[in-house]
């Protein structure tokens, strides 16, 4: 395991993807407890219309404004964003054509998802134009008003073409107003304010596409931040009876003599279901281990996260922001 | 709890078509392989469609690359009472070749180079959908098979896989298209008035945003395809009573996380407000405990115990890894009885995890072991 790099520190806008059912919404929740960490202010976006912000801190589903869900350590705050290209493309009509009224009655009609669905990449203009908005916002004091903003990106297999406003607009009009914004978009998403972030698993799958997303996203030109490996599942035997076990040798008599010593008398079934367990364990921490080394091919910095039995809550988001901590995320 | 039983039906010969869904990363396309191997080895003529396999899995049943067509299976050590087929579905072939089949050489031509439509066959959200249904209809139609195994589309909701195709015919043989693409005809007096100004400044809207020309290409796609097809949304509603028919079966697979549970969940309603049928719930990857009648609290402190006197390391690991199993199995028990008490009728069957990935034909037999209960 590496640490968070002085370039990562210096990032404002954190994506976050990662295959699915990696725990994606989770690590960037946890990311934007720990950046917050120390007085400063972030806000946490999603933009698939899943309201998983929402479901992970506990509350009713995130109303199309920046709204504060959280508070960390050292009078830090967490403020959270669900984006929806509807209301952003509304709100962009409304700005640029004056379109207040009529808006909402092309909404009932479904004009909107119409026209969203029409250009593909309409819809990602419109979302990424949103987080651009966010990160560059300026308060009264003349200052950012968030010190960093975490994205809850689309998966690895979407994400790059996400990302790829300049693709996308290719689709698009080429003049007029969101010919421009999408240009500012392009520009801080290549820029060293941004950094993509992997969220993987130690399962070979799982590295697989993360290290096919890093060759992609260096392929777009866009900067691949940290690896943040999830559910890290603690090794409880000695590295050397690892492969051993793993073959599925387990020294019974030695076990058995040890639990004998701890005063417990186990009978013969339960003693084979031990050693199928530590068998079992072994297989999985040795493909951990074969995961991690291919993992090490990416080159980035690379943080781990401990898998949590009791499941994630609100209490456990901080726990995992703690790890992030010690591991030099600010 | 209501177990599902897969054996009796993939014996079932009333069995025809077996469609695996559930939200991305649950295991769909290993379980849909999985499946199919069993029926094959039990004397079923079946084929799998997976829709994006990892290329381990898809090299497991000899897919080299995506070639739309089934192939049989032919591996050293595979010799099934029945027959195995695999194929991958290319999104892009299979809207090509209903383009093909249904138009004319030129009017082929014409509509396979349209922009507009190589912006919709190839990173249309919901294409793949449409076209993981439009494949499944011609599987059916062919009749070369007894029984056919579709995996679904990686998306984050399972409902997608039912909602895409209509979300997509709804784009595409709506109003507005009709609108937009003809506002000489459309703008009839009638409509106008309902709509108003508003509409005459969205469309001014919309072309400045997407362009005159993605319009126009719109529009002239749409109206070949109308003339094809009938419309897709005729087409969309064929498929999706195929999948209401009698003979066809969702396999719901979810992992035991709230996240994967709660759109199993969703799904489950959804099907059962639709009256598709629902075979059961597949809680894959699950860890049960294997020495069920040692207490984790009982091997924790017996574990403290050898760590304070520092004899027999080896024994304390296996403790303190037995207590992490009876952890995750007492959460995953936990998980599922929610999710059986919201669904007392929906049948389950737990799967317990290989311990590692699965990237050939034996595992795919283990798996297929685990899920019928062996």
């Amino acid at each position: 395991m590496t640490s968070w790099t002085e370039e990562l520190t210096r990032a404002r806008l954190h994506v976050v993807s990662g295959k699915g059912g990696t725990g994606k919404t989770t690590v960037a929740a946890a990311l934007a407890l720990a950046l917050a960490t120390g007085g400063r202010r972030v806000l946490l976006v999603e933009v698939e219309g899943r309201q998983g912000i929402a479901q992970l801190f506990d509350r009713a589903p995130l109303p199309y404004s920046e709204e504060r869900i959280a508070s960390a350590p050292g009078g830090g705050e967490v403020h959270a964003l669900a984006v929806d290209a509807e209301a952003a493309l509304l709100e962009y009509l409304a700005m640029f054509y004056n379109l207040g009224f009529a808006g909402r009655t092309l909404r009932k009609m479904g004009a909107i998802e119409f026209a969203t669905t029409l250009a593909p990449g309409l819809r990602d203009v419109l979302l990424t134009g949103k987080v651009k908005e966010c990160v560059n916002r300026t308060g009264p004091d003349g200052r950012h008003l968030y010190d960093a903003v975490v994205l809850d990106a689309p998966p690895t297999g979407r994400v790059v073409k996400f990302l790829d406003v300049t693709k996308a607009m290719a689709d698009l009009a080429k003049v007029g107003p969101i010919k421009g914004q999408s240009e500012g978009v392009v520009r801080l998403l290549h820029s060293g304010d941004t950094a993509v972030h992997l969220v993987a698993l130690l399962e070979e799958m799982p590295v697989r596409e993360t290290l096919d997303a890093v060759a992609e996203l260096d392929g777009a030109d866009l900067r691949p931040g940290a690896v943040l490996v999830n559910r890290v599942q603690p090794t409880r035997l000695p590295a050397r009876s690892v492969p051993v076990a793993a073959e599925g040798r387990v020294d019974e008599a030695r076990v058995l003599a040890g639990l004998k010593t701890a005063g417990l008398d186990l009978d013969e079934f339960t003693l084979e279901g031990l050693v199928d367990e530590t068998v079992e364990h072994a297989v999985r921490v040795q493909s951990q281990q074969e995961a991690k080394e291919l993992l090490g091919e990416s080159d980035l910095p690379t943080l781990e996260l401990p898998d949590l039995t009791d499941g994630v809550d609100v209490a456990a988001l901080y726990e995992l922001a703690e790890v992030l901590v010690a591991a030099g995320v600010r | 709890m209501n177990r599902l039983d897969f054996d009796p039906l993939l014996d079932d010969l009333n069995t025809r078509v077996l469609v695996c869904c559930g939200s991305g990363g649950v295991g769909k396309t290993t379980t849909a392989a999985a499946l199919a191997v069993r029926a094959a080895e039990r004397g079923r003529r079946v084929v799998v469609l997976t829709i994006d396999p990892a290329r381990r899995l898809a090299q497991s049943l000899g897919l080299r690359e995506l070639d739309n067509h089934p192939r049989e299976v032919v591996v050293d050590g595979f010799e099934p009472k029945g027959e195995l087929f695999a194929m991958m579905l290319d999104m892009r072939r299979t809207f090509d070749d209903m383009v093909l089949t249904h138009a004319g050489r030129d009017r082929a031509d014409q509509i396979l180079s349209n922009p507009f439509y190589q912006t919709i066959s190839s990173s249309f959200s919901g294409t793949q959908e449409y076209m993981a249904m439009e494949k499944l209809g011609q599987l059916v139609a062919q009749d070369e098979w007894d029984l056919i195994i579709v995996d679904t589309p990686p998306s984050r909701s399972a409902l997608d896989f039912l909602d895409a195709p209509q979300r997509l015919s709804t784009v595409l043989d709506g109003r507005f298209i009709r609108m937009l693409s003809a506002p000489a005809r459309a703008s009839g007096r009638g409509l106008l008035k309902i709509v108003g100004t508003g509409f005459s400044l969205f469309t001014r809207a919309v072309s400045t945003i997407v362009g005159g020309q993605l319009l126009q290409d719109a529009s002239t796609f749409v109206q070949a395809f109308d003339s094809m097809f009938g419309g897709f949304r005729e087409r969309a509603q064929r498929t999706y009573e195929l999948l209401r028919s009698p003979g066809t079966g969702f396999v719901v697979v979810a992992a035991a996380e709230p996240d994967a549970l709660r759109e199993a969940s969703y799904f489950v309603e959804r099907l059962s407000a639709e009256n598709m049928p629902l075979c059961g719930l597949v809680a894959n990857r699950t860890h049960p405990v294997l020495a069920a009648d040692l207490p984790a609290a009982k091997a924790l402190a017996a574990a403290d115990d050898l760590d304070r006197s520092g004899e027999a390391p080896l024994a304390a690991a296996v403790l303190r890894l037995h207590a992490d199993r009876v952890a995750v199995a007492d959460r995953e028990k936990r998980l599922l009885a929610r999710f059986t008490r919201a669904h007392p009728g929906v049948a389950l069957v737990g799967v317990p995890a290989l311990p590692a990935d699965v990237h050939d034909l034996d595992g795919l037999r283990e798996i297929g072991r685990r899920l019928a209960g062996e």
